[in-house]
């Protein structure tokens, strides 16, 4: 790995519309860690609404756009288990019968990062040097999870915020009912998905809900607003890079 | 039983209204997923011995044509039958002929998911055969009029006081309270029944190709009452259900009622080899065993090749946090959940079906979870390809996501578009968030939308030369 490696960060079509903060964090993180960072201008989704919806079509001609936009860089990182589990799982199977553009797919697959994980499994980093006074629970993401593994990384860092405390939700590897185009397919089941998790973090009477995936915290966010909660919610990155003075997610 | 899966988001709805439902399916988590949890801590090579139980199937289908085979000529050799299905219709027909010769007017039947899916009780019931259900839980749906709701505990969405209600009714006498009582209720008439029956049906759990064998497990041992005492034993199975050895049957057996309830071992596994020997003291005089095919050779040669791997535990309903809301009746068909998402399309259609496979956050815990590692999310996506590809998606979803692919494939014009959306949904918010959205009713009427920070972080990044 060069000392200085260059990173691509995808900064994902949520955070770029909803939530720039998460972005400019996420920059602060990684040339913490010693990147250097570059935002490629040709970036624009992963393409999972369209592959989840059998899009494959419209998937696949996102995937080749990803695969030269982010050419030649040693890392890609996206602020969000989601869409770095598309580009890492799922980017080389859609291009089975094609074998030139799926060894492109797989080598952008081995350089993309969820960025925690990056942070600590690729990086090395091991703390931070923030202080937050607030007791926070974790929301594991479920791409995040489970196509990834990632589960002590972000534990890891905010383990070493001074003056955070971190609490455990019960069911906290059940999904927030999110599913990207699911809450609207199916609002009651989300509905109902999304107010069990709401009472778990309530249970755990942690004034912060933080996760990695902006997908998760505007629907977790917004039901907590909607039921007039005093829990916040915030991108992981945000605590970790210190940049805590804007107003948490869906308040002002 | 006539599929209606398209009603899934109107019946899921209706069931998460239903306190009752919603108090047995939350003994679900509870109960069985975490028993699962315990059983697969406690035993160390537990997740070996899914790679184990993945390779044991996936080898057997590679070379299913021989196994059949071996299957068949084992059983003949045993002094069986074995019959082949093409399909429903066919299977239906071979068990009607097969009681018919046996001269039976009531059939005793233990637990049998195929028998559902070929509808074989109003079948035979409209033939002038009495089909009576012995598994408890089959026995309280069939009195009910309901199909099952799972695939292990197809009663699971009934409370003990539904129960003991419907018993007071149907039975008459007093109202008896406990679970102790009711069940022994069942087992007195159910005793007579087993004595009184010509013919015995039931499903398997594996079929032996080294063998011949068919092995059952119960937890109540009504299969084997239903198998050892009527003269005629039948079998239905469909053909995934072959292993090739003995030993393969017991790898998987341990991964059964783990995975299923958190149990080591079903209460009994009975291994069944042919009819009554001379000199045998008990067993069925007459032993054949239907073996359906429905769809699997189809299957065996498509994308979706690895559900055939499927062993019938319930994990992945067990784990799914829709099928936990929803409840096992939402998904209108036989099988549920997200093996059901997978084989419903197959079996009734995807025109008949595209709900269900769309019914899945992809959250991922079915694949976890299961003991052959089915990839569900992605033959669940298989179907949602099939489903865009032959246009059954709704024109408003299918426009909504042809506009959006086509500025994700222009950055340019997708920065224009992104960039005014994240300004107007800026301004049109209140105290950070928004209330009411056009279009997003389905996101809004529960929950406030976060509104966007201003503007996107491509502007500010480019206004700031590509600098923090």
């Amino acid at each position: 790995m060069p000392d200085h490696p260059r990173v691509a960060l995808f900064v994902t079509c949520l955070v770029d519309l909803f939530r720039p903060a998460v972005g400019f964090a996420a920059v602060d993180l990684l040339e913490a860690a010693g990147c250097t960072v570059e935002v490629p201008a040709a970036q624009t989704c992963c393409g999972q609404p369209a592959f989840n919806s059998g899009d494959r079509a419209t998937s696949e001609a996102l995937a080749r756009r990803l695969i030269e936009a982010f050419a030649g860089y040693d890392y890609v990182v996206a602020p969000s288990g989601s869409c770095a589990g598309m580009l890492r799982r799922h980017l080389p199977e859609l291009f089975d019968g094609e074998p030139e553009l799926r060894r492109r797919a797989e080598d952008l697959a081995s350089r993309s990062y969820e960025l925690v994980s990056f942070l600590v499994n690729v990086m090395g980093m091991e703390r931070v040097a923030v202080r937050l006074d607030a007791v926070a629970t974790y929301h594991d993401g479920c791409s995040g999870l489970r196509e990834l593994g990632i589960k002590r990384e972000p534990r890891r860092l905010l383990a070493t915020v001074e003056g955070l405390k971190l609490v455990e939700m019960a069911d906290g590897e059940v999904c927030c009912g999110f599913g990207g185009t699911f809450c609207v397919k199916y609002p009651a089941i989300s509905t109902r998905m999304v107010s069990d998790k709401a009472a778990a973090i309530a249970a755990t009477g942690a004034e912060l809900v933080l996760a990695g995936d902006m997908g998760c915290l505007l629907n977790i966010a917004g039901r907590l607003k909607r039921t007039g909660s005093s829990v916040k919610a915030r991108h992981v990155a945000e605590v970790l890079a210190g940049a805590v003075t804007t107003p948490a997610i869906g308040e002002a | 039983m006539e599929a209606t899966p398209l009603a899934f988001a109107d019946r899921a709805s209706a069931a998460l209204d239903d306190p009752v439902l919603q108090t047995a399916l939350a003994g679900i988590r509870t109960g069985w997923v975490a028993g699962r949890q315990r059983a697969a801590e406690r035993l160390p090579e537990f997740e070996a011995l899914r790679d184990l139980g993945r390779d044991i199937k996936d080898h057997t289908l590679a070379c299913l044509d021989l196994y059949l085979e071996a299957f068949e000529a084992n059983v003949t050799a045993c002094g069986g039958t074995v019959h082949w299905a093409r399909d429903a219709a066919e299977a239906r027909v071979l068990v009607l002929e097969l009681c018919r010769a046996a001269g039976a007017r009531t059939v005793t039947k233990s637990k049998s998911m195929i028998s559902e899916e070929i509808g074989l009780n109003p079948f035979l019931e409209a033939h002038g055969i009495v089909p009576v259900e012995t598994d408890l839980g089959e026995y309280i749906l069939q009195i009910a009029g309901q199909p099952p709701s799972h695939i292990v505990g197809p009663a699971i969405h009934m409370t003990k006081d539904a129960v003991a209600d419907l018993f007071a009714r149907h039975h008459g006498g007093e109202r008896r309270e406990t679970a102790a009582d009711l069940v022994a209720e069942a087992r007195r008439i159910l005793r007579e029944r087993y004595l009184a029956a010509d013919v015995g049906i039931t499903g398997a759990n594996f079929l032996v190709a080294e063998t011949g064998s068919v092995v059952t497990v119960t937890n109540e041992g009504n299969a084997e009452l239903t198998q050892g005492l009527p003269r005629t034993h039948i079998v239905i199975a469909s053909l995934e259900k072959l292993v090739p050895t003995m030993a393969d049957a017991f790898t998987l057996l341990r991964l059964l009622a783990r995975s299923a309830t958190g149990q080591e071992f079903s209460a009994y596994t009975t291994v069944l080899t042919g009819p009554k020997r001379p000199g045998d003291r008990d067993g069925p005089e007459a032993f054949h065993v239907v073996l359906l095919d429905n769809g699997r050779t189809q299957m065996l040669g498509s994308e979706l090749r690895a559900m055939l791997r499927c062993i019938r535990c319930g994990a992945c309903m067990n784990h799914c946090p829709v099928y936990l809301a929803a409840g096992g009746h939402a998904y209108g068909w036989v099988y549920p959940g997200p093996m059901g998402s997978v084989l419903t399309p197959q079996l009734v259609g995807i025109e008949r079906a595209w709900p269900l496979p769309n019914a899945s956050t992809f959250c991922g815990r079915c694949e976890e979870v299961c003991p052959v590692r089915i990839p569900l999310p992605g033959l669940m996506r298989f179907w949602r390809e099939e489903q865009f590809r032959r246009r059954l998606v709704p024109p408003t979803a299918r426009h909504g996501l042809k506009l959006w692919g086509f500025l994700a494939r222009r950055p340019v014009l997708y920065r224009l578009v992104t960039g005014i959306a994240a300004r107007l949904l800026a301004k049109l918010a209140r105290g950070g968030r928004l209330a009411k959205l056009p279009l997003a009713e389905g996101w809004t009427a529960t929950r406030d939308l976060p509104a966007p920070q201003g503007r996107t972080f491509m502007s500010q990044w480019r206004a700031r030369g590509g600098h923090r």
